[in-house]
């Protein structure tokens, strides 16, 4: 599902109010995930995840830093994403229904975050974005 | 049947007598249909569904919304028994109205997002999850009598 250029837009908007808070909400969009979808915990074993976990804190700004950066190159997302692309392809090979569950909850962080700014257009904008980033994160599965 | 436990029916109830039930509908339903426009396909009868401010706008799509999220408050009053609860509905959305369960699960996740965005910071990681839980519940109890 191709990015229109009012959803570029949107995106850049939306990013552009995030600013700073990316490593925030990262960190939060997993809490979520953890909790509302338990079976997400599998692919974390080895981390702490009780509330407030540095490790989470960590692997939040990650996630952050990265969808920052693809928000950046909405022009060439595979390109962009290619090195993390073949990291999940080859070795973390999270299931891809997961990819849905943290795109719901990193949305449900920003509505909660930004009630005002998360209008439905804005909402479309960032769903198709996330999922266009899950997309090419799964595209060298097999 | 949900899993939940008594803290958690606690905190869905709370937040529950705190939501304006039409106005929220209205907008879960909207946000459904801008989001997602192939969800449009149930909805033809609705008039001007073409952009999201006519949906947003749009006076069916209003009423319909409420009238959803009334039934979805009616499941809330019967969290141990939502099979039992929607048995009708889901007979209803199977044979006459002929939706794809997985636009339940669609608009489940949109009235998260919606009381997330209402609620901000009270709708705390936690409630979420008993959501996740109530709406995955509902969702399943209107596929249930699929056939």
């Amino acid at each position: 599902m191709v990015l229109s250029s009012k959803d570029k837009a949107n995106i850049k908007t939306a990013f552009g109010k995030i600013g700073g808070h990316a490593a925030d909400y990262g960190a939060e969009a997993l809490e979520r995930m953890f909790l509302g979808f338990p079976t997400t915990k599998t692919y974390f074993p080895h981390f702490d995840l009780s509330h407030g976990s540095a490790q989470v804190k960590a692997h939040g700004k990650k996630v952050g830093d990265a969808l920052t950066k693809a928000a950046d190159h909405l022009d060439d997302l595979p390109s962009a994403l290619s090195a993390l692309s073949d990291l999940h392809a080859h070795k973390l090979r999270v299931d891809p229904v997961n990819f849905k569950l943290l795109s719901h909850c990193l949305l449900v962080t920003v509505a909660a975050h930004h009630p005002g700014d998360f209008t439905p257009a804005v909402h479309a904008s960032l769903d198709k974005f996330l999922a266009n980033v899950s997309t090419v994160l799964t595209s060298k599965y097999r | 049947m949900v899993n939940l436990s008594g803290d958690e029916k606690n905190a869905v109830h709370g937040l529950w007598s705190k939501v304006k039930v039409d106005e929220v509908g209205g907008e879960a339903l909207g946000r459904l249909l801008v989001v997602y426009p192939w969800t449009r396909r149930f909805f033809e009868s609705f008039g001007d569904l073409s952009t999201a401010d006519a949906v947003m706008n749009n006076p069916k799509v209003k009423a319909h919304g409420s009238k959803v999220l009334n039934s979805f408050g009616d499941g809330l009053s019967h969290l141990d028994n939502l099979k039992g609860t929607y048995a009708k509905l889901s007979e209803l959305h199977c044979d006459k109205l002929h939706v794809d369960p997985e636009n339940f699960r669609l608009l489940g996740n949109v009235l998260v997002v919606v009381l997330a965005r209402h609620f901000g910071k009270e709708f705390t990681p936690d409630l979420q999850a008993a959501y996740q839980k109530v709406v995955a519940g509902v969702a399943n109890a209107l596929a249930h009598r699929y056939h």
